[in-house]
């Protein structure tokens, strides 16, 4: 779906330079809806230059704050990679942010349940077990999709708003720790946790500051390679683009498209079930409410504005995680600010990059082919 | 018997009230995806609705100016998204989504900002709120046995919106089974290439049905936040945008069945309200979560068992790009 704008943009051949499409649009885009939010920020009655500089800087204008950003971005790595492996199977997984909960879950049964072991055993079993619950997350809306038609875009939904139910009642009725108020489990023995980059930098040597981030990243960079081999260097990948492509063709060439549905949506729910790995063995080490917060549907944003590509899909989560993380700060800063504000810029900028991603594209494209055009007269005559 | 017959009216009238923003904004998803467009956005414009409602009819104590901020709040949300998927031919699920983000940050930060009440608008007295209809004759007719109950339960002191949720239920079909727009609104829907051959201008119904679109969502929100509640709270549509969608799907973009459908939805949500630490004869007492659970497992279960395929109009989803 994202990509049909791309093929069209170069509608005249070598007219329109590629890194319109992919460089210049989405940047275009992005200032469209930097600037909506400036005027959002204006109505509440603060200086949006002043806020919005704190917000870079507070993401980005330290090391600590970038071990914060990329922190964030992790989880959007991790579902923006859900969202686009869905999407090249033409499928619209909105459920991310339940099998990230459910990922959670098997990550923390986990951290629980070995007590004692070392944390290379703890962490390959996390990543194992959030794979096997996010993918479980996202098995019943496929088959539902693939063998009864049910439209996979409300019943993922639906299973957001289950894996909420069930996870509230896990945590209030069973797994609480006794003896305890607030709905959480006990904190995992510290030996199962995931090592931060700062503990992770100190056996090479390297001093890092004191961020959550962790070793997760690394698995998340690795998740992209992965991605990447499995999409365009392998024929399950192939399969799955042409049902993605095509679904009638593919039935000729002998692909099952209801396969290609049950396989893409395990693959997506695995990977949107690490966003548990990240923020339950490497940060809060223990099972707690809510913790997903929505990047689920920022996933949605990541994948959209990364074309589905894994480079993109690295550039956008970071692009998110300084969001998520200079919001947070300039919510401490000013009184009148609170974390929503972080909501409204995101919906302006999937609003502006997702959806309205041809907005300025005409007269930009006639820009280029004007240039073009003045630039190959000469040659011509 | 007397009790029975009060607690299932009782039930009933709860389904009434709780089905009534879940019916309007479903109609409302029924007018743009007739014309082709998918619009995942409900959920965000009767948010808005909800929180503008509450905003002006808190600032002004007029509840009549409420209703205007937020049918004017649902028709501005759904012309961006038309913006965005008719006029630039974009993502029509991802506009959708955007919105809903967008609204759910933007209502709490501007509550937070123009009434510094913890991103929810201050409780409106009564009189800032949309009056309920009392008919008359409560006394005389209250005494008869069964027609009193069923009269005091379920006919009067109803709110004005839901009375009005009704006009349009009715208008609704026949608007788009008996009119000539009803007509044109549905073959856009199925074969916009079609009713562009015939003259028609696309466009321009596609917007018509996204400002009825607009207008229904933001009664849905109205009523969330003045009519059946006291002001805006954050997250007030608690997923009913959603609920709304589904059923539309279940009811297979038809008037009558969606109705059913959405009334099924509250049915379980006024069911289980009541059930709540009740203990069920042989279970117990269910966890609270998973009485919570019920419509949204309810309408997997339907959407997979019961409806079959679900087939949109044809055209849904599709920007519709004119030949040159």
């Amino acid at each position: 779906m994202a990509q049909a704008g791309m093929v069209k943009a170069g509608g005249q051949p070598g007219m329109v330079p590629g890194w319109v499409g992919y460089a210049l649009m989405p940047v275009l885009n992005l200032i469209a809806a930097f600037l909506l939010s400036g005027l959002v920020i204006l109505v509440i009655g603060e200086n949006p230059v002043d806020v919005l500089s704190l917000m870079l800087s507070e993401a980005v204008g330290y090391p600590e704050a970038i071990g914060y950003t990329l922190y964030y971005t992790t989880d959007y790595i991790f579902t923006g990679l859900a969202v686009a492996i869905a999407f090249h199977c033409g499928l619209f997984n909105i459920g991310g942010e339940g099998q990230a909960y459910l990922g959670g879950l098997g990550a923390g049964l986990v951290g629980l349940a070995l007590t004692g072991w070392p944390w290379p055993v703890a962490a390959l079993a996390a990543i194992l077990a959030s794979a096997l619950l996010g993918a479980a997350w996202a098995w019943i809306p496929a088959v539902l999709q693939a063998k009864r038609g049910s439209h996979i875009v409300i019943t993922t939904i639906m299973f957001n708003f289950i894996a909420a139910a069930l996870m509230t009642w896990l945590l209030v009725d069973v797994l609480i720790k006794p003896g305890q108020q607030s709905p959480e489990t006990r904190e995992f023995d510290p030996g199962v946790w995931l090592p931060s980059m700062e503990q992770a930098a100190g056996w090479f040597g390297v001093t890092l500051p004191n961020s959550p981030l962790n070793l997760s990243f690394l698995w998340a960079l690795a998740c992209c390679g992965l991605f990447h081999l499995f999409l365009w260097h392998t024929r399950w990948g192939y399969a799955l683009r042409t049902v993605g492509r095509n679904e009638r063709a593919a039935v000729y060439a002998g692909i099952s498209p209801s396969r290609q549905i049950i396989v893409a949506m395990l693959i997506s729910g695995a990977l949107a079930g690490f966003v548990g790995v990240n923020e339950i063995l490497g940060v809060q080490h223990r099972i707690i409410l809510n913790f997903t917060g929505g990047v689920g549907f920022v996933g949605i944003a990541v994948a959209l504005m990364g074309r589905n590509h894994p480079v993109g899909i690295i550039l956008a989560a970071l692009l998110f995680g300084v969001l998520a993380q200079g919001g947070a700060q300039v919510s401490f800063e000013y009184p009148t600010i609170n974390r929503e504000l972080v909501m409204v810029i995101q919906g302006l900028v999937i609003l502006f990059a997702g959806a309205l991603e041809n907005l300025f594209r005409p007269q930009v494209e006639a820009l280029f082919r004007r240039r073009g055009a003045a630039a190959t007269e000469p040659g011509r005559g | 018997m007397e009790d029975a017959l009060l607690l299932a009216l009782q039930l009933l009238g709860a389904t009434v009230r709780l089905a009534t923003p879940l019916v309007l904004a479903a109609f409302a998803g029924i007018y743009c995806e007739r014309a082709g467009v998918v619009d995942i956005g409900l959920e965000g414009k009767m948010l808005a609705g909800a929180f503008f409602a509450a905003a002006a009819a808190s600032a002004t104590g007029s509840p009549w100016l409420g209703l205007l901020a937020a049918v004017a709040a649902g028709v501005a949300l759904a012309l961006v998204h038309g913006f965005a998927c008719i006029t630039h031919n974009g993502n029509q699920v991802v506009s959708g989504m955007a919105i809903n983000i967008l609204v759910a940050g933007l209502a709490p930060t501007l509550a937070y900002a123009w009434f510094h009440y913890g991103g929810q608008t201050p409780l409106l007295p009564s009189s800032a709120r949309l009056p309920q209809i009392d008919l008359p004759g409560v006394e005389a007719v209250g005494a008869v046995p069964v027609l009193g109950p069923v009269y005091r339960e379920l006919i009067t002191g109803n709110n004005l919106l839901i009375w009005m949720t009704l006009v349009i239920v009715l208008a609704t079909q026949w608007v788009l089974f008996r009119s000539r727009f009803g007509l044109r609104l549905r073959a856009v829907g199925e074969n916009p290439a079609a009713v562009d051959t015939a003259g028609l201008s696309v466009t321009r119904l596609r917007y018509q049905a996204l400002m009825i679109t607009g207008v229904l969502t933001g009664l849905a929100g109205a009523y969330l936040s003045t009519g059946h509640g006291a002001g805006f709270v954050r997250d007030m549509t608690a997923g009913k945008g959603y609920l709304a969608l589904a059923a539309l799907i279940f009811g297979k973009w038809r008037p009558g069945p969606t109705l059913f459908a959405c009334l099924l939805f509250a049915f379980t949500d006024a069911l289980q309200a009541r059930l709540q630490g009740v203990p069920l004869p042989g279970i117990g007492v269910i966890p609270v979560q998973f009485i919570q659970m019920l419509p949204y497992v309810l309408t997997v279960l339907l959407l997979a068992g019961f409806v079959g395929k679900a087939v949109a109009p044809r055209a849904s989803g599709i920007p519709y790009v004119k030949e040159r």
